[in-house]
């Protein structure tokens, strides 16, 4: 969105690190892109040079560091991010989150900008760590129900992507559905 | 507008001064009308303007004033009656100054008002409207109606808008005449009826629970549950919001109290039996991070 009218309506806010992380993002517009796609870069670079992907952890802590020294430069990146991933030798699902300070912390949800209000308590209540990917999906769809309902702006639909132990996959997400508050 | 308020209306100290300088021309003064409204203002331009500058500390955090806000409370509608449940917490700023606080005003015995906003505003205009309500009963030998109880408040409120009250609040009450009704008060002068509203600071996190699971048909256990768990919800989540969980049922033969009890033994209830809350652990996030903890 720029001013007053929206450009795109469906953006792929989200890029592939490697084979089974990936990150999502939001803030500023140019930083966004530029800041994700020099991560994917090196991401990508990392893999082709040594034929191994890095875990997410790994992956996240890397994004900290560049976004830590972005924070103290002429021109820091406005990128606030979640970076999620299946760890390619545990296989155990990794969840982070960041914001332009260069916080991190690992987390078993989470949400960024005003949706945080909305879908925290909803994940509180609802998200237990042994759920199916059916049941997250419905989790997600509670959570955009409640945006729907309440939120003052009209985000446009979502895109939906789950990254199992096989790699990163698009879901078919029915954003069309028409909400009524109680 | 505010200016010529002024004009009309200095405070006495000034209207002393001007008397001792006019002298005999008194009684010819064209400029106060001898009827003129005697509402003493604060001697500035602009007292509105002034007093939000002074109190409002969103635009100004280093503002004199500071106006006790935080709050979670919300009042909804279903086939047993109206569940009302607010939190205890009342902060100034930064400051908790007090976890004991009752947001839900008993106006009558089947007559609710909940507080949010500024804790003084609530507290003085919902007890004058309990007077009021009384006084409708003494006149009219019948009990006042919510719909006519909210709209006393409402217009009051209306009166005094732009002068700095701070208010969110709901009336609840069964009638004979409306049944369960339940209205959303606020400082601007908004009067709506409705299912269910949450106010304060916390109320995204209340609707995020209530919205997902509220129905009409919501037996009375489950209901008076889901209040106090929408509760809950914002007092983890919103950092003005917490203490004790007051929760009340309004049915037609009048309200009852289900109690005001400690959110921390039923947060780790709720945690522990339910194993909701999984982002709260008893883990370092370094120990996570680094794998030695699954």
């Amino acid at each position: 969105m720029r001013g007053p009218t929206i450009i795109k309506a469906a953006d792929d806010k989200t890029r592939a690190l490697n084979k089974s992380t990936l990150i999502a993002f939001s803030g500023e517009a140019g930083d966004t892109i530029q800041f994700s796609e020099y991560i994917q870069a090196n991401a990508q670079l990392y893999s082709m040079r040594n034929e191994s992907e890095l875990s997410p952890t790994a992956l996240a802590h890397y994004v900290r560091g560049e976004l830590a020294s972005s924070l103290r430069s002429r021109k820091p990146y406005n990128v606030n991010l979640l970076l999620g991933g299946v760890d390619p030798i545990t296989h155990k699902p990794k969840l982070f989150w960041l914001d332009y300070l260069a916080s991190l912390a690992p987390v078993p949800y989470a949400a960024h900008g005003y949706a945080q209000y909305y879908c925290l308590s909803i994940l509180d209540k609802h998200h237990h760590p042994d759920i199916s990917l059916g049941e997250g999906i419905k989790l997600l769809e509670k959570c955009t129900d409640e945006l729907k309902r309440r939120m003052p702006i009209d985000f446009k639909g979502m895109t939906v992507k789950a990254i199992t132990k096989n790699g990163i996959v698009d879901i078919e997400f029915n954003d069309d559905k028409i909400v009524k508050s109680a | 507008m505010d200016t010529l308020v002024a004009r009309y209306s200095r405070p006495g100290a000034f209207q002393n001064e001007r008397h001792i300088e006019d002298g005999q021309d008194d009684l010819h003064d064209d400029t106060t009308p001898s009827l003129s409204l005697k509402f003493a203002m604060p001697p500035v331009a602009q007292p509105s303007a002034w007093l939000r500058s002074a109190t409002d500390d969103r635009s100004n955090p280093h503002c004199p004033i500071k106006i006790a806000h935080g709050t979670t409370t919300l009042a909804f509608r279903f086939q047993g009656g109206i569940i009302v449940a607010t939190d205890s917490r009342a902060t100034a700023g930064n400051w908790i100054a007090s976890q004991t606080v009752k947001k839900v005003i008993e106006i009558n015995n089947c007559l609710l008002g909940t507080m949010a906003g500024g804790a003084a505003d609530c507290q003085y205009w919902l007890a004058w409207l309990g007077m009021q309500c009384r006084l409708h009963e003494l006149r009219h030998k019948r009990r006042i109606s919510v719909a006519a109880a909210s709209k006393v408040l409402a217009n009051l409120v209306y009166q005094y808008k732009g002068m700095g009250l701070s208010m969110g609040t709901m009336c609840a009450g069964v009638t004979k005449e409306e049944g369960p009704a339940l209205y959303y008060i606020d400082s601007d002068g908004t009067r709506l009826s409705g299912n269910l509203f949450c106010v304060g600071s916390g109320q995204t996190f209340a609707y995020g629970v209530l919205d997902a699971e509220y129905d009409y048909n919501l037996s009375e256990e489950d209901a008076l549950e889901l209040g106090r768990r929408s509760i809950l919800a914002a007092t983890h989540r919103d950092a003005y919001s917490g203490g004790y969980i007051n929760l009340y049922h309004v049915k037609e033969e009048g309200w009852v109290k289900h109690g005001f009890s400690d959110t921390n033994p039923i947060f780790w209830k709720t945690k522990l039996e339910k194993g909701e809350f999984t982002n709260v652990t008893s883990s370092f996030a370094e120990d996570e991070q680094a794998g030695n903890r699954v």
